[in-house]
């Protein structure tokens, strides 16, 4: 048992530290718990470093519990991916903290449950373990998102994503048990070995179909992503980018492992509806980001015609698209974390969100203007940055099929509609930030230090995967590649 | 020396040295540009000086930059892009002779030209495909920025937008057209010589070239306001501010031009033999269309954008030949139009300074009023109906030849007379009404062009100058690499080929 226990080490780690955090709110006055975000920061900067020990990755390749448990490259990858995502979202909570009111600490614990959970998933080689994983997350999401007792939004988005949620969980749990019924097992390889004999069987298919549904839900895909905008929205804004960054990267690395290669026959007999709804995807996220002028659902909007994008990544079906899913997530990371955390300084609860806020920035804090703008013209695909080489990759995994398949070139088609729609919407935020003149504010802003570090860190991320993308592509091919036994 | 190298490093430079000197200091950030952009063009000087004609890539600078892709860091001239490069760097420092008029954020406006340079420079400096596209879009974005910032008159967020989103899309559809062509040849590597190498050996299949070649001609085409896709061009430049519209309209436009030739044509030989016939309709369409509403124009801008858009239609024409001589004319014509433009938006900008306006009802009698620039314009406008004398002439009859000796024959009559009697008629109609007659009223207190500007355009008429009277000092080493992109894989270029009497030469 020993011997297993290393495998989840670092998740034990951050459930531990979830729980210290608990502890030590019980001790320290109120002054002092608003450094209790940094130290949890900082300890998962450790648990990061951790990560890289040779004593740990050297169980790469190994599995745990009798095979439900199993750690490779894209688990690694995607442990590291959310330690990294919810040392950024910790770090900004402490500067929300303020508009909490109430229970700082049991914030900052639920986001460490639920990177425990994401970090599981990245590791789900069963059914069982996937489900766990997936409720870990999303409960801890349902507190998380209404954790703003005293405004009604956050407590309507709250109830939206709850009642969504619940939905999503009754399909993914049916869809788990006719899978079970079907296939005998719950653990991906045996179902692996089977499910090439079960491409006939309708309850085998109706099971993967509502898993899917399930999982599309968590990455906001098409036609499951209605609760996005208005959770977005309402969510407070850290809560709002480790939902957007957090839980969707853990519906694709599930999306990946489960699809890319557990089920690939099954994967490639629905190509054609993949694509759709990928199609979709863009289309929806896009088409509905135009008219907004509130940003978190702009960016809400945005981040459902982004999941459409990495979408294509698994439609092809190969480590190429894998991989180029694993880059652009990487950079979509940093650059979400960037906008929310520059959106979070211009405004205040619920009010202000609307896109004039950012009149006059340019001037006001010529540092916040460049970090928003490099984030903004990153997500809009346009090189030397970390968004253009994402898409790059993606279109260059599309293309190796496109030509002699007719479908996967309507696909692209859509796609290049698609970022020309969102140059626009993006091209609108800069507009305000550089050349709008109805400003009604012209004071400083205001920005912590470590804010500012975590923002520093964001421009140099979004400069290094786009402009030296050497090394990045080497870790995300080395990740994409998944060993199956 | 690795002179490309320094050319495209040193305005990436500039752009970081003011980027971190202070916004007070303008006498000190006008230096800094003025300086760099005078030691490139004198740098593209030497490098044009000593390149050797037929001897291959020269001034070679390559290294690794993604392994696992196949992506290098490659600048190297041969005989097309030589010219090219000199003309971007006589443009860049006329550009930066021009950009005075900005006195508004003029830091943010100088860190912004000097990426746009370089960018420009590093675009046809590069033999990678990657770093072709990234460099391109490199100075694209400054672009729109200058545009939605600097920019001039009541249009101008429409303008801004309308240019995003047009060469936005153009850029999106020829770079997938360039990953397919990766993707296609089988071949590790986005180097161009090394794609080329790859076609020789095993050709794309026909059906895939099928595709490939539309995606790059449209995309490409957008991007050089290829009809009917051209009505972001008047408007965006009427918009821009000098020194950007300058630059655009003089050498970034040609970005799509020069895709067409050097990786488009080679690369899908077949696919462009089965639709350069509807390119050369499109052309003619630039060049009547265009030519028609040029001279409905009121505004001197908007007649100078939508000529340079005709003007357009020359090139496409003999891209569309798919010969030799037509090749050689269409390169030959992105030169001297881009001196050509850089002049005209030059001129333009000085007369915008003096009253606001451009209305060209307005004006009148400026040839006495500012003698240097009066006579500049005058060069101008008949340069752009094609005086002989000027690399404009020499070009475009090297075109007329090459699409006539492709059986073209029907297009190039219209051509023809469409280019001649339709350009002739707006640019006379312009002269009498800028610079003969009674001096408008406006114009009373307008003032010459300062030396600096002098000098710059005076730089860009000579250069225009020498290249019409030597036109071989480009056509020697243009016609050494179109030769062999067009004999690469059709025994049907081979007609062109016999043809290849000097026609531009001597």
């Amino acid at each position: 048992m020993d011997g297993q226990l290393q495998f989840i080490q670092l998740e034990v780690m951050v459930v531990a530290l979830g729980l210290l955090v608990l502890l030590a709110d019980l001790f320290l006055s109120e002054s002092a718990r608003r450094s209790l975000g940094y130290i949890a920061a900082g300890s998962l900067g450790l648990v990061f470093l951790l990560s890289f020990r040779g004593g740990y990755t050297d169980l790469s390749e190994g599995e745990a519990f009798g095979g439900i448990y199993r750690l490779d490259g894209l688990a690694l990858f995607f442990k590291r991916f959310f330690l990294l995502t919810a040392i950024f979202v910790l770090v900004f909570a402490v500067d929300f903290a303020s508009r909490l009111r109430s229970g700082v600490s049991e914030y900052l614990a639920f986001i460490l449950f639920a990177l425990s959970g994401m970090m599981f998933a990245s590791s789900a080689n069963d059914f069982s373990l996937l489900f766990v994983a997936i409720e870990l997350i999303t409960v801890t999401f349902y507190i998380l998102v209404s954790f703003q007792r005293h405004r009604m939004q956050s407590l309507e988005a709250g109830v939206k994503y709850l009642i969504l949620g619940a939905v999503s969980s009754a399909f993914l749990v049916y869809g788990i048990a006719l899978v079970f019924g079907e296939a005998g097992s719950l653990k991906f390889d045996a179902i692996r070995d089977a499910h090439a004999g079960l491409l006939g069987s309708k309850v085998f298919l109706f099971g993967m179909l509502f898993v899917f549904a399930g999982l599309a839900f968590k990455i906001s895909a098409f036609p499951f992503q209605v609760w996005a905008p208005d959770v977005y929205q309402g969510a407070p804004t850290p809560t709002t980018t480790f939902l957007a960054v957090g839980s969707k990267a853990a519906g694709f690395v599930l999306l990946i492992r489960l699809f890319g290669s557990v089920v690939p026959e099954l994967t490639a007999q629905w190509g054609g509806m993949l694509m759709v709804v990928a199609a979709l995807t863009i289309l929806y996220g896009n088409l509905c980001a135009l008219p907004q002028r509130n940003l978190k659902r702009l960016l809400a909007y945005s981040g459902v015609a982004n999941a459409g994008y990495m979408l294509m990544g698994i439609v092809v079906q190969s480590d190429e698209g894998t991989a180029a899913i694993l880059y652009y997530l990487a950079g979509y990371l940093f650059m979400l974390v960037a906008a929310f955390m520059i959106i979070n300084l211009l405004t205040r609860d619920g009010e202000g969100e609307d896109i004039s806020c950012l009149a006059g920035l340019g001037k006001r804090s010529p540092f916040l203007a460049l970090t928003l703008t490099l984030a903004v013209v990153s997500l809009a695909g346009i090189p030397p940055l970390a968004g253009f080489f994402g898409k790059f990759l993606l279109v260059k995994a599309i293309a190796v099929k496109a030509f002699g398949d007719a479908g996967y070139f309507a696909l692209l088609a859509v796609a290049v509609f698609g970022v020309v729609v969102s140059i626009y919407y993006y091209f609108g935020i800069i507009r305000t930030i550089y050349w709008s003149k109805d400003t009604t504010d012209n004071s400083p802003v205001a920005v912590a230090w470590p804010t500012r570090v975590a923002l520093g860190l964001c421009v140099a991320a979004i400069l290094y995967l786009g402009i030296l993308p050497n090394k990045p592509i080497n870790w995300t091919n080395a990740a994409a590649k998944i060993e199956t036994k | 020396m690795d002179w490309l190298l320094i050319i495209v490093l040193l305005p990436l430079f500039a752009a970081a040295a003011v980027g971190f000197m202070p916004g007070s200091q303008r006498r000190m950030i006008r230096g800094i540009t003025l300086g760099t952009s005078g030691l490139l063009l004198l740098c593209a000087l030497i490098a044009f000086c000593t390149f050797k004609v037929g001897s291959g890539l020269q001034f070679e600078t390559k290294f690794v930059w993604v392994e696992s892709l196949g992506l290098h860091f490659h600048l190297a001239a041969d005989g097309i892009n030589i010219g090219i490069i000199l003309m971007g760097a006589i443009i860049s420092f006329a550009a930066a002779c021009c950009a005075d008029d900005i006195t508004h954020r003029v830091k943010e406006f100088h860190v912004l030209l000097n990426l746009m340079i370089g960018g420009i420079l590093g675009t046809f400096a590069s033999m990678d495909l990657f770093f072709f596209y990234f460099f391109h879009e490199l100075a694209l974005v400054p672009t729109f920025i200058m545009i939605g910032v600097w920019g001039r008159g009541a249009n101008r967020n429409y303008a801004t937008y309308k240019i995003t989103l047009y060469l936005s899309l153009g850029a999106l559809l020829a770079l997938i057209g360039l990953i397919g062509v990766y993707v296609q040849t089988g071949a590790v590597s986005f180097s161009i010589p090394d794609l080329i190498a790859t076609v020789q050996e095993s050709p794309i299949d026909e059906s895939s070239q099928q595709w490939i070649f539309p995606l790059l001609m449209f995309g490409f085409g957008i991007l050089v306001s290829l009809w009917p896709f051209h009505t972001w061009a008047p408007l965006g430049y009427g918009a821009a501010p000098t020194a950007t519209a300058m630059l655009h309209a003089g050498v970034l436009k040609k970005f799509g031009l020069y895709g067409i030739i050097r990786v488009a044509i080679p690369m899908a030989p077949v696919g462009a033999q089965s639709w350069l016939g509807v390119l050369a309709w499109l052309a003619l369409a630039n060049l009547l269309f265009c030519g028609l509403v040029a001279v409905r124009q009121k505004d001197l801008n908007l007649l100078i954008g939508n000529s340079s858009v005709a003007h357009m239609g020359f090139i496409f024409l003999g891209i569309a030949s798919l010969n030799v001589i037509g090749l050689t004319g269409a390169v030959l014509v992105m030169i001297a139009h881009g001196l050509l433009a850089a002049l005209a938006f030059g001129l333009s900008g000085h007369l915008y300074r003096q009253t606001g306006s451009l209305d060209m009802r307005r004006m009148g009698g400026l040839l006495r009023q500012m003698p240097l620039a009066g006579s500049a314009l005058l060069m101008v406008l008949l340069a752009g109906c094609g005086l002989p004398g000027f690399a404009n002439f020499a070009g475009e009859v090297t075109i007329f030849f090459g699409a006539w000796a492709a059986g073209l024959k029907v297009v190039t009559v219209i051509a023809a007379w469409s280019a001649l009697v339709i350009g002739g008629l707006y640019m006379m109609r312009a002269i009498r009404n800028i610079l003969h007659g009674p001096r408008g009223d406006d114009w009373a207190k307008a003032s010459d062009v300062s030396p600096l500007i002098a000098t710059a355009l005076g730089l860009l008429l000579a250069a225009l100058l020498v290249f019409g009277f030597a036109p071989w000092l480009l056509t020697e080493g243009i016609k050494g690499e179109v030769t062999k992109s067009v004999l690469l894989p059709k025994p049907s270029g081979v007609a062109g080929q016999i043809q290849t009497t000097e026609v531009a030469g001597r």
